[in-house]
């Protein structure tokens, strides 16, 4: 009866199709149904401009580096069409409006946006370069989130500002990044409409397929002209939008350079601003953590949309016990991380969002090794054709090596060690930024009191980059002012009149 | 005024009362200005009343080092015993309610409006100290997040503040723009009063006989235009704060510094004029005071944190 | 003895649900019913079992499919004692093997010397493996050397038989409690740990597989030793089938996608797999009318 035995199975000659490596089929998502146009004007004042080839750039599909559609660069002239746009509605139908009225606008968006939510998914993917499983897990259903979230406040302000009358600040001018693009306007865009606000919005150059798409949605659903202009444009854009004389609040996300300036800009004009900027988050991982769930954390902390993250754990502070333990296992679970094409539903990164991008990326993992530091990457090919980056692991690094100080944006995690409570909580906190910081112990009063210490807007303990529209986001120090979400993201669209009741 | 205070402040030139030198306070002790300088403190009919310091950057560099090395002492304090201290602050000037009020008149107050004032300045301290375990749970907030976990927000210190007092009035206005960051749990570098920095010194006093932890308010005086961009352009000031009258070319200086390590920026009203307050202390002092108790000012200079947690078995 | 390892369920759950989004098409998807179908214990663990019933059970074993005469057999039967004997007789010309459950299933609520009693009794009736239950009540009252010695000395009792240990992680009451429990029965000689008697809910989830496959890894870091896996009960359809064989290889890696390392204890998956194989042959939806009901 031997030959009948469980480890006479592996035989080969017993069992013929072992699969000695199992992987994944190609599974693409269906891209059938998120068409566009080849080209897009400005929406401003409910419609689209006519499209300019002179005053256009194209956009090109970081998954393969190819173009897939030209947009206009919105000009001063148009931003000041956009802004007279806002101006209008602001003090015409729209400023009017009770809340009642205009949460009823943002919950149609909130569900046009559930219902269409696949299409906007694969169009953020095509465009950004983020896989699927993200655009269609995360960034939509998130996006529909937040609309529905803020639908639900603009009638009921009053009970948001105990002893205060909020009212709308007026135009609101919007500058939004790559990196979450449908999200990222969301997160702008519920809250302003929300407070009484009409709004001005740059989506990001290389990213402003959604936008342009969420237009067309604020149009079946008869959001009242100029409520909502979309402007398309690079930097110079941008500029004369935050130059622009009548706008009375600016809400900026993206580097914390970019965010100076625009404060060094708007000095002498006493104008409402906020900001989400940078980021440097330490991933402090306790030796008494569980470890398994902590790795993955690390996953979701550093390899979530290539690491294009503004609060992203970037940097591994792990206690000295379990170092090599926890870097073996991270090793171990990168292996099965899978690069490559977005669309595909299993792809863990997808494509980095620009060549720029790729090459600032490259260069700091150059410099990092330059100063001395071991990188592990991922094993792996990668496509040979679009813009891709293997997530990167530098070890040896220390405090003052430039990968630990600098915000790489990108799938790279810089390790250190340490000893003690105390010397984690001074080495996450010796940074300019302050944005997000994670903790990882099974020890509840440690929690607490890591918490406290850290200088970051965001704490996540036992888990990492999560985002919910109910939850206040932003930074301490050089990464921003203000915050988004939850009561807090209120704020930054109203100014506050006393009420007479304290 | 009875006899006694009338001496212990009096510049007069009886042998039994001297004229006190007024001297920066920082980190709980009052030294002089590094620079050894001094201004010349004058009555409405230009008579000289006091020397009181000139200070420099350097002076301001010195009061940040200390504020920031003192932030974690009263920021880890429990909000019960922030609200003490602050309350232990009312207590002792309303103990010392006759030097402020001589000290008010001297430059050119009328008794009824420097009356008036210093029961404002307890008045408005004694508001603020019960706010200090209270503001978490009016701003704060438990977030029902769409997933298993716990989140809540809640608003914690910003870190050192620099303080840009009015002019007038001389104490209330220090207080209305300083006990919102000592409830927040900041600690502070103030720019006082440049032409009222009396009341403003003899306060440091009262700080330095109460409970307040040293370094946690320190009070400069000098010349705004030496003091404001060294503090706005300091790197380790995490938040400027002054009043809303302050002239325009000083505060675009401010928010155009600012930038440099990302400063928050907040101004509210805490100006009254001297002409003013005299001519008509009732309702100035009782509107001013209505529009410093505002529990905003807190939320403004302090930040908001979010923590998350897993629930699960 | 064993160390008590910090986990958090909300973690595990995350990990499983991002498992779960692989999307297996096409001819990976054939190689994952294959494998399941081999990796399958078929099993019939009823007080009503009669050698009637068991022999249809292994006559499903041996073809699963007529229509598809090459299919793969599965790995093993899953019977009571009193019918190892039958079962053998029947698959002794197959590589099919028996297993036979012991030690007072499904409770081990009996004396130590019973339970070992059971096992040599179902040894010596032919069982090639030996699926045995720890005592709950012991594990959960603390008494962590009681249980270790039970697993140690009925592993002896087995001979050259494999032993699988069932946790009935449906009663251990945590995820913490499952690791340990799973550290525990490795150390004391397990070759496979397995969740569940099919006989409390919750039998196999995806938590707590996952919890258990962290334990075979990390053991297998630290000893070098490979110990299999069994979920056991819960498991019906093919793609829960394919998750877990998703869960096995981004944990364990492709080692233990084998079914000498890895088993599914069910009674209705065979039927699923063997309709979604026919599907993705024919491009036709299929019915369970025309698949044999063993």
């Amino acid at each position: 009866m031997s030959e009948k035995k469980i480890s006479d199975q592996t035989n080969p000659e017993n069992r013929k199709s072992i699969p000695l490596d199992w992987s994944y089929a190609e599974a693409l998502e269906n891209t059938s149904h998120a068409t566009f146009n080849k080209s897009y004007g400005l929406f401003i004042n409910g419609s689209f401009t006519n499209y300019d080839e002179n005053q256009s750039f194209e956009s090109i599909n970081p998954a393969n580096g190819e173009a897939i559609y030209r947009c206009t660069e919105a000009s001063e002239s148009d931003v000041d069409s956009a802004v007279k746009a806002a101006r209008a509605a602001f003090e015409g139908e729209w400023g009017n409006y009770s809340g009642t009225q205009r949460s009823h606008y943002l919950y149609r968006i909130a569900r046009m946006l559930q219902e269409r939510a696949r299409e906007f998914a694969v169009l953020e993917s095509m465009d950004g370069g983020k896989p699927i499983r993200e655009s269609r897990d995360v960034d939509i259903p998130l996006a529909a989130a937040y609309f529905f979230y803020y639908a639900g406040w603009a009638d009921k302000l009053a009970f948001a500002f105990p002893g205060k009358h909020p009212k709308p600040l007026g135009v609101c001018a919007q500058i939004i990044p790559w990196n979450f693009p449908l999200l990222m306007l969301a997160w702008k865009i519920a809250p302003a409409l929300a407070c009484g606000n009409t709004v001005v919005l740059k989506p990001a150059e290389t990213t402003s397929l959604t936008a342009l798409k969420f237009c067309e949605l604020l149009k079946d659903i008869g959001l009242p002209n100029g409520v909502v202009n979309i402007i398309t444009g690079a930097g110079s854009t941008g500029e004369y939008l935050v130059q622009h004389p009548d706008i009375d609040k600016i809400a900026f996300t993206g580097s914390t350079g970019v965010g100076k300036s625009i404060q060094r800009s708007i000095a002498k004009r006493q104008i409402s601003a906020t900001f989400e900027l940078g980021g440097k988050g330490a991933y402090i991982l306790f030796d008494d953590a569980a470890l398994n769930e902590a790795v993955e954390g690390i996953v979701n902390a550093i390899f979530f949309n290539q690491g294009h993250v503004c609060c992203a754990g970037s940097r591994l502070l792990v206690q000295e016990g379990v170092a090599d333990r926890v870097i073996d296992l991270l090793k171990k679970r990168m292996q099965h991380l899978i690069i490559g094409d977005p669309l595909d539903k299993n792809t863990d990164i997808g494509a980095v969002n620009s060549r720029t991008q790729l090459d600032t990326i490259q260069r700091y993992v150059d410099t990092g090794i330059k100063e001395g530091a071991s990188c592990y990457e991922c094993s792996g090919t990668l496509p040979n054709k679009g813009f891709y980056f293997p997530p990167t692991l530098l070890t040896g690094v220390s405090q003052s090596s430039t990968v630990v100080q600098e915000e790489i944006f990108g799938p790279v995690l810089t390790i250190q060690t340490f000893r003690t409570t105390e010397e984690a909580i001074e080495k996450a906190n010796n940074t300019p930024y302050g944005l997000a910081n994670g903790i990882w112990t099974d020890k509840g009063s440690k929690i607490f009191h890591v918490g406290t210490k850290l200088k970051s807007g965001v704490v996540w303990s036992n888990t990492y980059n999560k985002f919910d529209p109910t939850s206040p986001f932003g930074g301490y120090k050089e990464s921003g002012k203000g915050r988004e979400g939850g009561i807090s993201g209120l704020h930054a669209y109203v100014k506050l009149e006393n009420s007479g009741g304290m | 005024m009875d006899k006694q205070t009338n001496h212990t402040a009096s510049q007069s030139n009886t042998m039994n009362s001297i004229p006190k030198t007024y001297k920066n306070y920082i980190n709980g002790e009052f030294p002089r200005t590094e620079s050894g300088r001094y201004y010349s403190v004058k009555d409405p009919s230009d008579k000289h009343i006091a020397n009181v310091g000139l200070s420099t950057r350097k002076d301001i560099r010195n009061a940040v080092q200390v504020a920031r090395k003192a932030h974690g002492a009263w920021t880890d304090k429990t909000a019960y015993n922030r609200g003490q201290i602050i309350y232990r602050i009312a207590e002792i000037l309303s103990g010392r309610r006759e030097q402020f009020i001589h000290e008010m008149v001297l430059l050119g107050y009328t008794k009824q409006a420097a009356e008036q004032e210093v029961n404002a300045c307890v008045e408005l301290i004694v508001y603020f100290a019960g706010w200090t375990d209270k503001t978490t749970q009016v701003f704060g907030s438990i977030n029902p997040v769409a997933s298993n976990h716990f989140n809540f927000s809640r608003q914690e210190s910003i870190g050192v503040v620099g303080i840009i007092c009015p002019e007038t009035p001389s104490l209330l206005g220090m207080l209305g723009l300083l006990l919102p960051n000592m409830v927040a749990g900041n600690s502070q570098v103030l720019i006082a009063s440049h032409q009222y920095p009396l009341p403003s010194c003899t306060f440091a006093e009262v700080l330095a006989t109460s409970d307040v932890p040293a370094g946690i308010v320190n009070i400069i005086t000098g010349i705004k235009t030496d003091l404001i961009p060294s503090i706005s352009q300091h790197m380790d000031v995490d938040l400027l704060v002054g009043d809303e009258s302050l002239d325009t070319n000083f505060r675009n200086m401010c928010e155009l510094e600012s930038a440099s390590n990302m400063k928050r920026v907040y101004f509210w009203k805490s100006f009254i004029s001297l002409d003013e307050l005299n001519s008509t202390p009732d309702k100035t002092i009782a509107n001013c005071l209505n529009s410093l108790k505002d529990p905003y000012h807190i939320l403004y200079v302090q930040e908001v944190k979010t923590t998350w947690h897993p629930v699960s078995e | 003895m064993i160390n008590r390892i910090p986990i958090d369920a909300v973690g595990i759950q995350e990990r499983v649900t991002r498992i779960c989004t692989r999307s297996i098409k096409r001819e990976s998807k054939l190689q994952a019913l294959d494998l399941a179908l081999r990796m399958m214990d078929l099993t019939t663990l009823e007080g009503s079992d009669s050698d009637g019933k068991v022999r249809q059970l292994c006559n499903k074993a041996l073809l699963p499919y007529t229509e598809l005469p090459n299919i793969p057999s599965v790995a093993a039967v899953c019977v009571y004692p009193n019918r190892v004997a039958l079962a053998k007789n029947i698959l002794k010309n197959s590589s099919i093997s028996v297993a036979s459950v012991a030690t007072a299933f499904p409770s081990g609520m009996s004396s130590l010397q019973i339970k070992l009693d059971d096992v040599e009794y179902a040894v010596s009736e032919g069982a090639d493996e030996i699926d045995m239950v720890i005592s709950r009540g012991a594990f959960l009252s603390g008494e962590y050397t009681k249980v270790y010695d039970e697993i140690a000395q009925i592993k002896q009792a087995c001979g050259s038989a494999h032993l699988k240990v069932i946790l009935e992680t449906g009663e251990l009451g945590s995820l913490e409690n499952i690791r340990m429990a799973s550290d525990l029965a490795m150390k004391a000689g397990a070759d496979f740990i397995k969740t569940s008697t099919g006989k409390i809910s919750p039998a196999a989830s995806m938590p707590v597989v996952l919890v258990m496959l962290q334990a075979i890894r990390d053991n297998y870091n630290s000893t070098g030793v490979k110990v299999g896996m069994k979920p056991a009960g819960g498991i019906r359809s093919s793609k829960q089938a394919i998750q877990y064989l998703v869960m096995v290889k981004e944990t364990l890696g492709i080692d233990w996608l084998n079914p000498s390392l890895f088993r599914f204890g069910a009674s209705s998956l065979a039927n699923d797999v063997l309709m979604q194989w026919v599907k993705e042959k024919t491009g036709r939806y299929q019915s369970l009318n025309y698949f044999s009901n063993d």
